[in-house]
């Protein structure tokens, strides 16, 4: 790999690589079983030059910003490198978010140039809020014959022939802002600077290093810290393999493990477990005798990787298993705060090892990762090397808020100095998890401190930001909040949220008032929605601007209500 | 061969759905949050748009079904491409 004490930004050290490995194949981009894209290093710096040639030409200046919405595909890293290339700040927006709140990160953000794919483009041209769209160059990617732009321009064609020139970059200068939730009321924009992404590409390859000839399987949005970090920054530094797959198909990602004999790859609950029932199906339809040699097999395999992995002798014992995963993983990468210890352990089992770990956008990407000596699947592991892990106010079991420095955590929030005065005190990152660490120095997160719930997904759902899709609900008051904030747990998981309800003086709880709230429960995302309501029969505390004091009332309902009175909806 | 109507697709997603998911057909109405009635997350609708692609012989990219969670929507999306 590079060796990154010698860069100052992403842009020089990513420049490198190009040229390092110009014979290496780093980019395969797959739709379903067709392959559409494959790069070569020095491909893919003959298909970046143009396009930061043009950028040049476009009066693209240091420190411009720059957004890309797009799905995993060759493009998105095409155009990041270029951005990064010619000393812009990356802003990635997720692309599962809808129009109006593009519109309200690219106004955030103050972009000055987007990259979008051409169905996502489309819905932010139909938006009411499109005419308010300030970014000056829009790039759409695949745009069909004929289409109307509104004034952008064509990816494709948005190129100009010579040779850029690198702009230069410190360390301290920002690379990117990604927002790590807060399209409700107020956007979370984590402004990174070059230096975390460096410091933290070169901690997590110390662990779990890439090398030329290993190739990463991108299904995470690319978007997402982690998929930027692993499946972007890390490989390429390294000289690795970066294979896309345009379809989340549960099918397709299998063929992909075996077509493409994939060395790591980084996953969200929801899909290992989606593998995890594959498997156990597969298991449950062998013949008595061919379970019970399985069985004994994997119990075998067991003793042998209680204290390390041993993935050659893993192989040999369970070979149909390892041959369905392309008979050459490495290791299955997964934030697993969230994840259920049962689905990480039955992985283990079967010899594919899993780097279970701890992050958030805040501090780049991961705090803590399983270092795998041994696999611990009750822990989200120990801190990166560099990254200090320390536990506030703690309890008599050890419990208290974890709390993380390191050059890896960000800046700041983007203009928002009171947010990150609360977030980051005397140099420390406040996660808001709570967790203690065991004898051997794992870290256990055991529950949240803050108003927000995780899904299986991967999302973190802040109940501020979905509460005006209830705006218009004829009662007196409502508000919403994750389950596990009023009603404190040590433990994860069975998070939800919950809509608490103050109906008027004379009102009675009814079918259609029902009806009404699953219809406007039904506008969010499914993975946004509310699981359950609550009635509430005081008034809510607020301030004297009529805010809400949320804090207040959720102690006002964890101690006046319970969890089981929380009506499923 | 004419397309054929959108109630006649929607019918169709719904025997399919039921069928894939093991519940009676008669539980299942077009406008249902299909999550909530089939208990399924979104990988597994994933799974179920596969075999409707199968069934009507089209191609759906996967962001077709971002945003949408019931039948109908799912049936004027698959209609559209017939």
């Amino acid at each position: 790999m590079l060796d990154l004490r010698q860069y100052a930004s992403l842009g020089a050290a990513l420049k490198d690589a190009l040229e390092r490995w110009p014979n290496e194949t780093c980019l395969i981009e797959a739709d379903r079983d067709r392959e559409k894209v494959r790069l070569t290093y020095s491909d893919f710096k003959e298909m970046a030059q143009p396009l930061c040639r043009a950028l040049e030409d476009a009066d693209f200046k240091a420190g411009d910003r720059a957004a890309i919405i797009m799905t995993n595909q060759s493009k998105w890293l095409i155009s990041a490198y270029s951005i990064f290339f010619s000393g812009g700040v990356l802003v990635p927006l997720d692309y599962k978010l809808t129009a109006a709140e593009h519109l309200q990160l690219l106004a955030h953000s103050k972009t000055r140039f987007l990259v979008v794919e051409y169905h996502l483009w489309r819905a932010i041209t139909q938006s009411p809020e499109f005419a308010k769209l300030a970014v000056e160059i829009v790039l759409v990617t695949e745009a069909p014959a004929g289409a109307d732009l509104r004034g952008a321009y064509r990816w494709e064609e948005f190129r100009r022939k010579g040779e850029p020139r690198l702009v230069a970059r410190q360390r301290e200068d920002t690379a990117c802002i990604v927002y790590s939730s807060g399209t409700g009321g107020r956007p979370k924009g984590c402004v990174l600077t070059h230096d975390s992404y460096l410091e933290q590409c070169t901690s997590l390859t110390a662990w779990y290093p890439f090398w030329p000839g290993v190739r990463y399987l991108s299904i995470l949005p690319t978007n997402h810290a982690i998929d930027f970090m692993v499946g972007f920054i890390g490989p390429f530094i390294c000289g690795a393999c970066v294979v896309h797959l345009r379809t989340l198909r549960p099918e397709f990602v299998r063929d992909a493990f075996v077509r493409y004999r994939i060395t790591y790859v980084s996953l969200v609950p929801m899909v290992l477990k989606n593998l995890e029932r594959g498997l156990r199906a597969k298991f449950d339809e062998l013949k008595p005798g061919k379970r019970w040699i399985l069985d004994r097999l994997i119990g075998l395999n067991k003793m042998l990787t209680r204290r390390r992995p041993h993935v050659e002798v893993s192989r040999r014992l369970l070979p149909q298993v390892h041959r369905a995963f392309g008979g050459e993983l490495l290791a299955l990468i997964v934030g697993g705060a969230f994840t259920d210890s049962s689905t990480l352990q039955f992985f283990y089992d079967l010899g594919i090892p899993v780097a279970c770990g701890y992050g958030l956008t805040e501090a780049c990407t991961a705090v803590t990762l399983n270092d795998l000596k041994p696999f611990r699947a009750d822990t989200v592991g120990k801190p990166l090397p560099g990254t200090e892990v320390r536990l506030l106010n703690p309890d008599g079991d050890g419990i208290g808020e974890v709390a993380v420095r390191s050059r890896a955590v960000m800046s700041h929030y983007l203009d928002d100095p009171e947010l990150t005065a609360q977030t980051i005190v005397e140099g420390w990152l406040l996660t808001g998890d709570q967790g203690r660490f065991e004898a051997h120095g794992h870290l256990q997160l055991v529950g949240r401190k803050k108003n927000m719930i995780v899904t299986e997904g991967g999302k973190n759902i802040y109940p501020e930001d979905i509460e005006a899709v209830f705006d218009g609900l004829p009662v007196k008051e409502y508000c919403v909040f994750a389950a596990n904030y009023l009603w404190p747990q040590k433990t994860l998981g069975n998070e939800v949220l919950v809509l608490v309800v103050r109906l008027e003086p004379s009102q009675r709880f009814d079918d259609r008032l029902r009806e009404e709230m699953l219809a406007q429960n039904r506008r969010l995302a499914d993975f946004k929605r509310v699981g359950g309501y609550l009635l509430w029969e005081k008034d809510f505390p607020r301030t004297a601007s009529l805010k809400i004091k949320r804090g207040e009332l959720a102690l006002e309902i964890g101690a006046g209500a319970v969890r089981a009175g929380v009506v499923e909806i | 061969m004419s397309a054929p109507t959108i109630d006649h697709t929607l019918d169709e997603i719904l025997n399919l759905a039921a069928l894939h998911f093991k519940v009676p057909r008669e539980e299942l109405a077009p406008d249902d949050d299909f999550f909530k009635t089939l208990g399924i997350d979104s990988l597994q609708a994933l799974d179920l748009l596969t075999r409707l692609e199968h069934h009507f012989r089209i191609e759906l990219p996967d962001y077709e079904l971002q945003g949408v969670s019931d039948f109908r929507t799912l049936a004027n999306r698959i209609q559209a491409r017939l």
